[in-house]
């Protein structure tokens, strides 16, 4: 019978949203191919994840250990690698992620299998894996073949499925007898919780976010006025932080905060995908950038298509003429 | 410390309309600048700053199947001390595996500490070839990082991971690192740098002289599509006269729950 293989990620004790998202392909890709699904878990003290897994998959896998504690793509890859070589499943699907694409490149190597990245949605045709995923920033999509291999990765993008649990608990699986051959050459040292902040995002009714079209400091000034005008608060996309013009409790996207306020007014975003996950689900979007073809204008419900700095100071006027200030 | 630093030059498409051919399997490009890609120029800045500091060189390697001319004199007028180009219209770029395989046969021989990639690249986010290019060479390596720090023999790697969190890793020389935007500030090229770059080296390959030949590349990975993407809610576009786009605006605004009106 086939095998679908997804990896679980985990961290500060539970299993992380794209874990079930991941588990939701999989489960997709089995059905229509008449595979099993398993689940592998890495780690220590995870027993009890492994039994929550366990309502998602056919069959969970647990691997413990002290030296995977947390993530270690390399003691990972070694784990994997062993489970991939005696198993031989037809699919790996690894979540996408910083711990998933520091691993999935290293075990297509080691393993000599085809790998491919951030990946939308898949399909398993005669020996081929088709894969839809984004170019271009998200300006293009593409179907993407691998073929000539009897076993496939792919890195699952977060954010694209729910996750679905299933009415029969699959069978957990202790592995044993997997000798770790130790990595002098690769320390983990700690993982660091972000900061305590100053501004709660998460919790903001409406927000005005800046992006690489502000061009440099000079220009906040502006959005902090719009903001005032309208009672709201101030977020960013990724440049913004990398430009070092607001701090990093302010980034909304994959690796900042993921927000759901009444109104999000994104100014100067071209609308990329880590910035995206962190606002789709917005009740309203309201977009200005200049480029007619920005990804922004995909999930945005009202759209001004013109320079920021020819919108944004009438805008503000009018809301001050409306306040009568 | 020497350092060699993988470069790539991608489309700068924001603003563009990106336009498919006839066959759908290439996107029209003719026009479209290109530039170095994002994340390796922040890769190249810590690289040039870990140079000025300890001393060594940095060399640049770029693989291509266009001219990357206008991007390797970039690099040296950034800091770079010397370039490696192979560019080969035969060259696959969305096959990550094929360019990995280049780069490897170019550095494999070289002697360096450090090699540094960007994190992804802004035309195909694949995040594939620093990692695929460490595992070939079979040296340590770690990904998206956000700091790093020389300490006896080991690169201390802050990494970026989701949500804020992040992870502190050694690895130890040498060894490669894929580096996130943000961890320092690229400087500019100035006009005199672009002329002194001009005087340094500039190396040219081909896959020939590399020992690479066209099957080695398994052709394992194929585009056979590319279409625009649909819009996941239909989005209203407000055209016309800058004062009716900002009345509706506000219109819409009084209607959604924006305070202070």
């Amino acid at each position: 019978m086939k095998e679908i293989l997804i990896l679980a990620e985990h961290r500060m004790g539970k299993l992380r949203d794209i874990t079930f998202e991941v588990l939701t392909k999989g489960r997709e890709l089995a059905r229509k191919n008449n595979a099993r699904l398993t689940a592998v878990i890495i780690g220590h003290d995870i027993k009890h994840l492994a039994e929550e897994l366990a309502y998602y998959a056919d069959e969970v896998l647990i691997f413990e250990d002290q030296r995977v504690r947390e993530f270690h793509s390399e003691y990972y890859q070694q784990i994997l690698s062993s489970i991939i070589l005696d198993r031989k499943p037809e699919i790996i699907l690894i979540p996408h992620t910083s711990c998933g694409i520091e691993l999935a490149p290293s075990l297509a190597i080691k393993l000599n299998i085809p790998v491919i990245t951030d990946v939308l949605d898949a399909s398993f045709e005669n020996g081929q894996l088709i894969v839809i995923r984004e170019y271009f920033g998200g300006k293009l999509r593409a179907r993407v073949i691998l073929r000539g291999s009897s076993h496939y990765i792919a890195t699952i993008r977060a954010g694209i499925s729910k996750s679905e649990k299933s009415e029969v608990k699959g069978r957990i699986t202790e592995m044993r007898g997997l000798n770790l051959a130790d990595t002098p050459y690769k320390r983990v040292i700690e993982l660091t919780k972000p900061p305590p902040e100053a501004t709660d995002l998460t919790s903001a009714d409406v927000i005005v976010a800046v992006g690489r079209g502000i061009g440099d400091a000079k220009n906040l000034p502006l959005i902090e006025e719009l903001s005032r005008a309208i009672g709201g608060v101030i977020a960013c996309s990724r440049p913004i932080i990398d430009m070092r013009l607001l701090p990093k409790e302010r980034l909304v996207g994959l690796s900042g905060k993921v927000v759901k306020p009444k109104l999000y007014i994104a100014i100067g975003i071209s609308g990329q995908f880590y910035h995206v996950y962190g606002m789709m689900n917005s009740e309203l979007i309201v977009a200005i950038n200049k480029d007619p073809n920005a990804p922004i204008f995909n999930v945005a419900d009202y759209g001004i298509a013109r320079d920021i700095f020819e919108v944004l100071p009438r805008l503000i006027n009018k809301i001050r003429e409306i306040k009568g200030e | 410390m020497n350092i060699i630093v993988c470069v790539k030059s991608v489309p700068i498409t924001i603003g563009a309309e990106l336009m498919v051919d006839g066959s759908k399997k290439r996107v029209v490009l003719d026009g479209t600048p290109f530039d170095i890609n994002e994340w390796d120029e922040y890769a190249l800045e810590e690289a040039v700053r870990l140079k000025e500091r300890l001393g060594g060189n940095v060399t640049v390697v770029t693989v291509s199947s266009r001219n990357v001319d206008d991007v390797i004199l970039k690099c040296l007028a950034k800091g770079a001390d010397r370039a490696i180009k192979i560019v080969d219209e035969s060259i696959q770029e969305y096959d990550a595996y094929a360019v990995t395989r280049i780069l490897h046969a170019v550095i494999k021989n070289m002697n360096y500490d450090l090699i540094l990639c960007g994190a992804q690249a802004g035309d195909d986010g694949y995040a594939l070839i620093g990692v695929m290019l460490a595992s070939l060479l079979e040296i340590p390596y770690a990904t998206m990082a956000r700091k790093l720090e020389l300490i006896n023999g080991y690169v201390r790697v802050t990494r970026e991971l989701e949500e804020g969190f992040e992870e502190v890793v050694e690895v130890k020389l040498p060894a490669l690192l894929t580096i996130q935007t943000g961890i320092n500030e690229p400087r500019y090229a100035s006009i005199m740098s672009i002329r002194r770059a001009k005087q340094k080296d500039i190396i040219s390959l081909d896959l020939k002289s590399l020992g690479i030949i066209e099957s080695d590349f398994e052709n394992r990975i194929e585009i056979q599509e590319f279409f625009i993407p649909e819009k996941k809610k239909e989005c209203i576009m407000l055209h016309g006269d800058v004062d009716e786009i900002v009345t509706k605006v506000v219109e819409v605004l009084m209607q959604r729950g924006a305070r202070g009106f």
